[in-house]
């Protein structure tokens, strides 16, 4: 679950990103954040995993106190989670197989288990075969398979992805949306930061347009309303 | 868990350096050229130490007393030099002791002519003194002595030696000083240039959940080896080399004729600094490559 309340950002250089953003999602949601490009949504996102820290206000994210939470603490807030981005973020000089044991690695989780899950979890974004392979061998599509097998191998309970298909072609677009339908599916949280007017306004979820570093809009199986 | 752990860590360690082998090479030059460097200093300097030591060691005063006084009285006087403060070691040779001195030293060819004449020598007393710089105040002191007839100090020489050392250890340690700087200067150079293809890599680290320590732990092991390396070629080429050169001289620097100082005793030094040094500043690049990514 993830809760905001009058949530307000003000970056060092003066630049003031968010003013005063209240909001709640449930555990199980699929919520879309939209907006123009320097609105604030890309803060707003941030501030999720903690990679920015609120000006004011409170943010609770899966149990953790935003605000409160110690440097020292922030790994433990990022392990109930999975990121996922537009430039995929890989290790370009690991496979695919070990790009997504890296989450586990990381945890101390023993090797036997992470052979066994980094298996079933590229199997389960289609990617079994090509386990072996390095990001540069792959396309676009399948690295960002990559890259939401690496979210999901901790079971996470929520998954949070800044413009996920937003360098991707169409058709891989949306092969990358049905995973992150079939991940909502099983009870797993989805937070989007997009751009795709196509995807949100056929893929009907609920909706959070970011304005002027406000919400301007939060609708159920809502549209993009943007015309870009 | 935590050796699995540890384990892990060398494991990450050895895996980027073959990865990133140019940097590893550059990185490892960097310190090695540095400690080869150094090394070749701590050799010098170490060796103009004991030759310093072995000079003053040699440093005495000849005391020559007056010829009328007999050896018992002769024996009062250089106790009571004894006495006298900054005084070490007053030790007192009779006359016909310092004849048969001045004989072994002239040699078998001289035998004959030592032979036909009287001993001419006093008696006389060789001290030392304390602090060997000290030597010319000691021997202004037992001037003053009664029975004491010359006393010979060596003045000419003791005060340039002493300014000469005094010279050599100024210009080592300003030439160590700037080496020291030199070598963290191209290190953390050499690091600025990792740090950029570094700091995706740590940027996913943290990502994933990564503690600070998952992640400095592999850059520290890095550095370790970095340094091991660093300062394992430095010390193999010095001591092979000083050995080599050690055994042709005989044990002895030929010009000044002193004894150098062995290979054991050098390398035990050499191990101890080259070594401590080589951890010190691979670790330390290691620390500093990650610190600033560690904040975000």
């Amino acid at each position: 679950m993830i809760e905001m309340q009058d949530v307000w950002k003000t970056y060092s250089n003066g630049v003031s990103a968010l003013n005063g953003i209240s909001v709640k999602i449930d555990k199980g949601e699929f919520v879309y954040v939209v907006g123009p490009s320097g609105a604030g949504k890309s803060t707003f996102i941030k501030l999720m995993y903690r990679e920015e820290r609120p000006t004011q206000g409170h943010i609770f994210v899966n149990g953790f106190n935003i605000e409160r939470l110690k440097e020292r603490k922030v790994p433990y807030l990022r392990r109930t989670m999975g990121v996922v981005f537009q430039d995929f973020k890989l290790l370009q000089s690991l496979t695919a197989a070990e790009n997504v044991a890296y989450a586990l690695e990381v945890i101390g989780s023993p090797e036997r288990i992470i052979r066994r899950r980094v298996k079933d979890v590229l199997e389960w974004v289609g990617l079994g075969e090509k386990s072996d392979l390095l990001p540069t061998q792959l396309s676009g599509g399948e690295q960002q398979r990559i890259a939401v097998a690496r979210a999901l191998v901790n079971n996470p309970t929520v998954i949070i992805a800044d413009e996920p298909t937003g360098n991707l072609d169409p058709d891989t677009s949306w092969g990358i949306m049905k995973l992150f339908q079939r991940i909502n599916d099983r009870g797993t949280t989805i937070v989007m930061a997009t751009h795709n007017k196509e995807i949100v306004n056929t893929m009907r979820k609920r909706v959070i347009a970011v304005e002027s570093g406000q919400i301007a809009r939060d609708e159920r199986k809502g549209m993009y309303g943007y015309d870009d | 868990m935590m050796i699995k752990m540890l384990l892990r860590h060398m494991r990450e360690g050895v895996k980027n350096l073959i990865r990133n082998g140019w940097m590893t090479f550059a990185s490892v030059s960097a310190v090695a050229i540095t400690l080869l460097i150094l090394g070749v200093s701590l050799v010098i300097a170490l060796n103009a130490q004991r030759m310093s030591g072995y000079v003053a060691g040699q440093l005495e005063v000849s005391v020559l007393l007056e010829q009328k006084i007999p050896d018992t009285q002769g024996q009062q006087i250089a106790n009571q030099i004894k006495l006298l403060p900054g005084v070490k070691s007053a030790q007192f040779v009779t006359k016909a002791q310092g004849f048969q001195d001045l004989e072994k030293q002239l040699g078998p060819q001289y035998a004959d002519i030592m032979k036909g004449i009287q001993n001419p020598l006093p008696d006389k007393v060789i001290v030392k003194a304390v602090d060997p710089q000290q030597t010319l105040e000691v021997a202004q002191e037992i001037r003053s002595v009664p029975g004491v007839a010359t006393v010979k100090d060596g003045q000419s020489f003791i005060p340039r030696f002493f300014q000469f050392m005094n010279l050599l250890r100024n210009i080592g340690i300003v030439f160590i000083g700037a080496l020291v700087v030199t070598a963290l200067f191209l290190i953390s150079n050499t690091i600025k240039i990792t740090i950029f293809s570094r700091r995706r890599e740590i940027e996913i680290m943290k990502l994933v959940g990564a503690t600070n320590w998952f992640i400095r732990w592999p850059f520290l092991t890095e550095g370790m080896i970095i340094g091991t390396i660093g300062a394992a070629i430095p010390l193999a080429v010095i001591l092979y080399a000083y050995h080599a050169a050690f055994v042709r001289m005989g044990g002895f620097f030929v010009v000044l004729t002193f004894p150098l100082i062995t290979t054991t005793e050098l390398a035990f030094r050499l191990i101890v600094v080259l070594l401590g040094l080589g951890l010190f500043l691979g670790v330390w690049g290691g620390v500093m490559s990650v610190r600033k990514f560690l904040r975000v």
